[in-house]
């Protein structure tokens, strides 16, 4: 390692929040991902939220095209990827003009000053150079000629200038490397290894990452460096993972424990795609995925699998939920495992491809035509989807059933430090494949009937083509429980509506009781505030907010959206004032209002971004002055 | 299940020999008359003369009457949802090898809602068998036109008569890279379980279209390809390495003309060499197409037997011997070390 740091003045701050923006084409989302990479090393804990462009190249220069990655670092436990940035890294003027206003007042901005020349200036539909005018004014603000110094740093390495300037987002992540004091050599060594089949590249980033460190060392433009002191982590080991990888190693972990191959039919859409490219890679895990040739096929083909005994997911986003859901209806009345997953986006229709949210509640639990009950689980965090994975494969499995899997473009895109679960600590999932008759007729003959259940369960017994002697039809028309044949008894049909019925409801005898979080005991706290999938962290964060200001606030989150977990009603019960919080217009607070009767409130948020803990935090304090203002 | 196929457990079968034992305890519920039934037993016949096994046949159709066939057959079957048999047909072929898969569908279920699905699983040539009961009409759903039906058909949905074009389910499959292309017609059983068997016994997709005759909503429809009197001048058997002639003595014939195109003659006329010889095995798909064409519809001599028949990867052994492969390579998957794959740091 040659890169020397001298003595400077090093300040010690607990959380950063940092902000890399720059053009789609400036590599953004690699810098952001390369520092939350190093940032895990020290420990801190971090949170991340990136955020980019749906086309793939975005007209350059202007705001549509601006691409971003925020990333919250602490010394101490984080939940949100923070709501203002302390720090604005801008490569060109579409970047800071698109996220100047977010920035914390006296905040420090870094910006590629090479990028403001007249022509950017007005692509970015700036008529005076912000720079000079007086708009950075309330800021802390570093013009630093970042092109100009990667251009001089790789000159002697013979990079042909384009390509140097396409390093200068290392220049940037060298520098703020510098600023917070992060570990150098694993960057180096990561820069070795990516580009180790492209020598000009390497060489190119390389001498632009030293470049931006030794900047930082030598420009005596910056008064101090800071440093964030390694967080408190419960002791394990970590790994940084976004939510579609962990979810994507939940269901091949899922397949392992229901020894069950894994098959994966699906067709690409934003933000899911990354689960099916995951997927592909894990061939020697006896993965097959189908890249099948529209939703409808992939859910068709998935169900197929499972059918044969594998462990049929399809996976997708809003859109490829409509296709999917005659299949989906077919699977419940069947009575076969099958898990779909839905990364939750924008919508309706197309919507905003790469932006997040959470209305396919409603059309999840509720969107067949007919009775048509399918258990509903939804991942939290990027580390929990791995758990969430799992427990809709135990549920698909053990009580032969569709089960919808819900994340979304927050989970799905973002990371967070995670620790590795002890795979050989997770309990099996028996699939208890049949192998025997189950049904003697009149005669003495032995036959399988499908439709046979489990007492206690209402699972039926499942036996899958192969096995001898257990042949039997089944199908979409409605048919007689036990025997499975055809039956058009309209008074059969409601007795086999309500056994489905009764099946999705025992769900809820294996679901763990929910655990309120009221530090006054159950019922203690003026107001609860109920949440579901990605709203987690800053719903969490908000309400402890209002904690540390001396308030009584509870909160429950809840991973079972269907069946609910078997005691939401009573512990709904026990607090005057609810609030739930969703990015949709009050789906969670329909379904608890209709189901419970409790006067909830809904907090509502559409802007396609993660709430952030002050809104939580306000929405908190607005509902106890309700409160109070009701009682006197 | 390093390979990645489930497979159930595996006991001695009993001897399967007759017809009978492939019958389900399932009463039959097609119209009297209707076409299905004699394609049915073609079937229930055929797979106890190949001896095939009861545990490892699985029949999987959409909807329509036709789809009801897996209900009457006395293996593993499931009567899905309209069109999508063959995706779901294509996720069962794919992790289960063992099995025997065929797909029952109708020309509504596989040309209309599930066209897209069809085409794709030609292409792919998933180890499937695509029997396509094609009655020029939607039966089910009581008697609107379906996409074979001939233009000006008066249905209840086209009171004065249809308007579009229909298609040409071989003309399709062969489009659509299929490798295994035939024709047979309801009212031939052994003709039919020729075909049949044929289909079974090919690697990957084969598709096979029956003319079948629904006698309440569209009755005759095939009559001039079907009926004894008429059959000789419409029915034109594709035998593979024979000359392709029809006629009540095989007076006429299908010939190159130097036009470069096919035509319908007169054998007297041309001479026999020059009959077109039939060849399904030809590489190049162009000729079985020409062959499709020759007729725009059963009312003109049209082709039956089989079109098209070539080798080509399956996609489920090509699927299975990749996972291998990958498997070879890289060993076999270690759930602790995918979990540390993009890097770790130890917290005491
Ligand atoms: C999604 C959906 N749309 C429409 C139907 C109604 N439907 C059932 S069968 C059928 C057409 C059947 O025609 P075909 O496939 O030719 O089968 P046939 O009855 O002639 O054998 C239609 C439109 C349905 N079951 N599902
Ligand atoms: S309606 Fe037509 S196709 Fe359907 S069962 Fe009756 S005769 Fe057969
Ligand atoms: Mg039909």
């Amino acid at each position: 390692m040659t890169l020397t740091t001298t003595a400077k003045n090093v300040k010690e701050v607990d959380q950063v929040v940092v902000r890399f923006a720059g053009d789609s084409g400036d590599g953004m989302q690699l810098t952001g991902s390369r520092f939350t990479a190093v940032t895990s090393l020290v420990p801190n804990d971090t949170a991340t939220l990136p955020d980019y462009p749906a086309e793939i190249r975005a007209p350059a220069g202007t705001l549509a095209g601006v691409s971003s990655f925020q990333l919250h670092f602490s010394d101490h436990d984080i939940l949100t990827p923070g709501d203002k940035p302390d720090v604005l890294v801008a490569m060109n003027p579409a970047a800071l003009k698109a996220h100047l206003s977010m920035v914390k007042s006296g905040g420090i901005i870094l910006v590629n000053s090479d990028s403001f020349d007249e022509r950017s200036l007005g692509k970015a539909g700036y008529s005076s150079n912000p720079l000079d005018d007086g708009t950075v004014k309330p800021y802390r603000v570093y013009e630093i000629p970042m092109t100009k110094l990667t251009l001089e740093a790789c000159k002697s390495a013979g990079v042909k200038p384009r390509d140097a300037e396409r390093s200068k987002n290392f220049f940037a992540l060298g520098l703020l490397s510098w600023m917070y004091t992060r570990p150098v050599q694993p960057t180096i060594d990561w820069i070795e290894e990516r580009f180790a089949t492209n020598e000009m590249v390497k060489e190119a980033n390389l001498r632009s990452y030293k470049a931006g460190y030794n900047f930082g060392e030598t420009a005596e433009i910056f008064e101090a460096r800071y440093e964030v002191a390694p967080s408190r982590f419960e002791s394990g080991t970590y790994t940084n993972v976004p939510g579609n990888t962990a979810l994507a190693w939940g269901l091949v972990v899922a397949s392992r424990l229901a020894k069950m191959p894994l098959f994966l039919g699906s067709y690409p859409i934003t933000p899911a795609s990354d689960i099916l490219h995951e997927l592909a890679k894990l061939k020697n895990f006896g993965v097959r995925t189908f890249q099948a040739e529209d939703e409808i096929a992939g859910a068709g083909s998935a169900l197929g699998a499972a059918y044969g005994g594998c462990l049929g997911v399809t996976t997708t986003s809003g859109p490829g939920i409509d296709l999917k859901a005659e299949t989906i209806g077919l699977a419940a009345h069947l009575e076969l495992p099958m898990v779909i997953v839905d990364i939750q986006r924008v919508g309706p229709s197309t919507g905003i491809p790469t932006k997040t949210e959470q209305a396919d509640l409603l059309a999840v639990v509720y969107g067949r035509h007919g009775e048509s009950p399918v258990p509903v689980v939804a991942a939290m965090s990027p580390g929990h989807a791995f758990d969430a994975a799992i427990e809709a494969c135990r549920i698909a499995i053990e009580y032969r059933t569709p089960v919808y899997l819900l994340s979304d473009g927050y989970v799905a895109n973002s990371s967070e430090p995670w620790r590795l679960p002890d795979l050989d600590a997770l309990p099996a999932i028996d699939p208890h494949f049949l192998d025997t008759p189950n049904h003697v007729d009149d005669q003495g003959n032995t036959s399988y009937w499908p439709y046979v259940r489990d007492p206690d369960t209402f699972a039926r017994q499942w036996a899958i083509p192969g096995t001898p002697g257990l042949e039997h039809r089944m199908g979409g028309l409605e048919h007689a429980d036990g025997s499975g044949n055809v039956a058009y008894d309209t008074l059969n049909h409601e007795k086999m509506t309500q056994l489905r019925q009764a099946k999705l409801d025992a769900i809820s005898k294996s679901i763990p009781l929910l655990a309120v979080d009221d530090p006054d005991g159950l019922g203690g706290a003026e107001v609860l505030t109920v949440s579901w999938g990605s709203t987690y962290p800053a719903v969490l964060a908000g309400v402890r907010r209002t904690r540390k200001r001396g308030l009584k606030v509870a909160m429950v989150h809840l991973v079972h959206l269907n069946p609910f977990p078997s005691n939401l009603g009573e512990i709904l019960g026990r607090y005057r004032k609810i609030i739930v919080p969703e990015i949709n217009m009050g789906q969670l607070w329909t379904l608890i209002r209709a189901r419970y009767l409790v006067d909830a409130e809904s907090i509502s948020k559409v802007q396609g971004i993660p709430f952030k803990a002050a809104e939580i935090e306000s929405a908190i304090l607005d509902a106890l002055d309700k409160g109070r203002a009701a009682r006197s | 299940m390093s390979d990645g196929v489930a497979t159930a457990v595996s006991r001695p079968d009993t001897p399967i020999s007759t017809r009978k034992d492939w019958v389900s305890d399932q009463e039959v519920r097609w119209c009297p008359g209707c076409g299905d039934f004699t394609i049915l037993a073609a079937m229930q016949t055929l797979l106890a003369e190949l001896g095939a096994r009861r545990e490892s046949t699985v029949f999987v159709s959409g909807i329509g009457c036709s789809s009801r066939f897996p209900y009457y057959m006395n293996t593993y079957g499931i009567h899905s949802i309209h069109g999508r048999a063959p995706a779901f047909a294509t996720g069962l072929a794919v992790t289960r090898p063992d099995l025997d898969v065929w797909v029952i569908t109708g020309d509504g279920d596989a040309l209309s809602i599930g066209g897209n699905h069809l085409i794709h699983a030609l292409r792919r040539n998933v180890n499937i068998n695509i029997i396509l009961f094609n009655n020029q009409i939607y039966g089910l759903t009581k008697g609107q036109f379906s996409p074979t039906s001939e233009v000006g058909k008066v249905t209840k949905s086209t009171p004065y008569g249809s308007l579009d074009i229909p298609f040409n389910p071989v003309s399709l499959a062969l489009g659509a890279e299929a490798t295994f292309v035939a024709r047979t017609h309801d009212m031939d059983r052994k003709h039919m379980m020729e075909v049949l068997r044929q289909a079974y016994d090919h690697r990957g997709a084969s598709f096979v279209e029956i003319y079948q005759n629904c006698n309440v909503y569209n009755d005759g429809a095939f009559n001039d390809i079907t009926s004894k009197d008429r059959r000789a001048d419409y029915l034109i058997p594709l035998v593979h390495g024979e000359p392709i002639r029809y006629g009540k003595d095989g007076e006429f014939g299908v010939s190159r003309g130097e036009d470069g195109m096919l035509h319908l003659v007169k054998v007297a006329d041309v001479g026999e060499d020059a009959l077109l010889i039939h060849d399904m095995s030809l590489d190049n798909p162009s000729q079985a197409f020409e062959l499709s064409r020759l007729a725009r519809g059963p009312h003109e001599p049209t082709p039956i037997g089989v079109f098209r028949s070539v080798d080509c990867p399956e996609y489920g052994y090509e699927v299975t011997r990749q996972l291998a492969e990958v498997e070879s390579q890289k060993g076999i998957g270690d759930l602790a070390a995918l979990l540390r794959s993009s890097g770790t740091w130890v917290v005491e």
